[in-house]
């Protein structure tokens, strides 16, 4: 039963995912640390300064969101079928507009933090940025873990335990990588 | 017990959630510039001990995954009615267990890994050292993460926020933050 689990039976299932985000996030670090992360860091001022609350931000947005389909799930008040469903599009929706928001916030708190110490930094590349570094992220981790947590359930699994993991790994990795595709993207339209 | 339907619906809102998450994502999102700018200052003797900077974002990480899995799974055990705000609670107790559990597996492998991507990266320091900083500080996470996680999850409810909405946001910048000044802390004690 949902709820009535043994630490035994935790263990079991978070094991495996929680090995499999370690590796993922020693090989985000990597990325981060090559050499193109770094040309593309010095490129862009203010990119290290919001790096950790980007990703911070993704792990709380799209966690609030797997916790809440969970639930949703074990109380049996949403299904585990990929249909519109009233309760799971708000949920989605709100996630995206809570992701959004917070990642155009981020890069203007960014800003001014430049400004105050006289970095110098473009308000338009940072916020620009964001928002394709932020889209491209919501319209990933939307659809892997709505996949994850339907498919997971249907065969027995506790999306309460792999959801956490899920998120870190996908945003650790693709956080990264989708920074570098919005540093591309504001480069070629300025 | 009236119905529950219309709260139920209400919980589900659009308006609601975002009400409830915007201003908490910015205030935490302001936290982890400043913390960002905190890790600054720890420079130099990370880049003197390389597995020391390979620690740092692997076990903020872990004690994250375990955040999220202790809150979600407290979140539902709430709805469903099986949590209870005791030490004796058994679904409490079962998640207390194992996330030491995973603590104490993970947080050992994560000790191995950091050691051999610092000897490779040229450090010195010993596998046993290596292994003691990762064990005590990720067991310390562990304990935060367990108890962040519960008053977390207590207060939410108490004041009527929806548990899923704020406690994953807030215990993971929790560990974050705290993440980093554990681990110093122990360095400076074992080194």
């Amino acid at each position: 039963m949902p709820g009535h689990d043994s630490a035994r039976e935790i263990y079991r299932q978070a094991l495996p995912v929680i090995g499999v985000s370690l590796i993922a996030g020693l090989f985000a670090g990597t990325v981060l640390g090559s050499e193109t992360m770094r040309a593309n860091i010095a490129e862009v001022p203010g990119l290290l300064l919001l790096l950790p609350a980007f990703l911070a931000t993704r792990g709380g947005v799209y966690g609030s969101l797997g916790a809440r389909l969970s639930t949703g799930l074990h109380q049996g008040i949403i299904e585990p079928r990929f249909r519109l469903d009233r309760r799971l599009t708000n949920a989605i929706v709100a996630s995206f507009l809570n992701g959004m928001t917070v990642s155009v916030f981020i890069a203007v708190v960014t800003y001014l933090t430049l400004v105050l110490f006289g970095d110098g930094g473009s308000l338009f590349q940072l916020v620009g940025v964001m928002v394709v570094a932020g889209l491209l992220s919501a319209v990933l981790m939307i659809t892997v873990l709505i996949v994850v947590i339907f498919v997971g359930y249907r065969r027995g699994l506790d999306p309460d335990n792999v959801i956490g993991p899920v998120v870190t790994t996908l945003g650790d990795v693709f956080g990264v990588f989708f920074l570098l595709v919005g540093v591309a993207a504001v480069r070629a339209v300025s | 017990m009236t119905d529950p339907s219309p709260t139920a619906i209400d919980e589900w809102s659009i308006r609601r959630i975002v009400r409830t998450m915007i201003p908490l994502l910015a205030a935490l999102s302001v936290l982890q510039l400043v913390s960002g700018t905190v890790l600054e200052t720890y420079e130099e003797v990370l880049l003197r001990y390389p597995a020391l900077l390979v620690l740092v974002p692997v076990q903020i990480g872990t004690a994250g995954n375990l955040a999220s899995i202790t809150c979600s799974r407290l979140t539902t055990q709430l709805y469903l009615g099986t949590y209870e705000f005791s030490p004796s609670n058994p679904a409490l107790r079962a998640n207390a267990v194992a996330v030491f559990g995973l603590a104490a597996t993970v947080f050992g492998a994560v000790g191995v890994a950091a050691w051999a991507i610092g000897v490779a990266l040229g450090g010195s320091l010993a596998l046993g050292l290596v292994l003691l900083i990762s064990l005590v500080s990720g067991m310390l996470l562990a304990v935060l993460v367990v108890v962040a996680s519960v008053v977390a999850v207590e207060v939410s409810y108490r004041v009527g926020l929806n548990p899923d909405d704020t406690t994953i946001p807030v215990v993971t910048n929790l560990c974050d933050i705290a993440g980093v000044l554990i681990l110093f802390a122990v360095v400076s004690v074992v080194l």
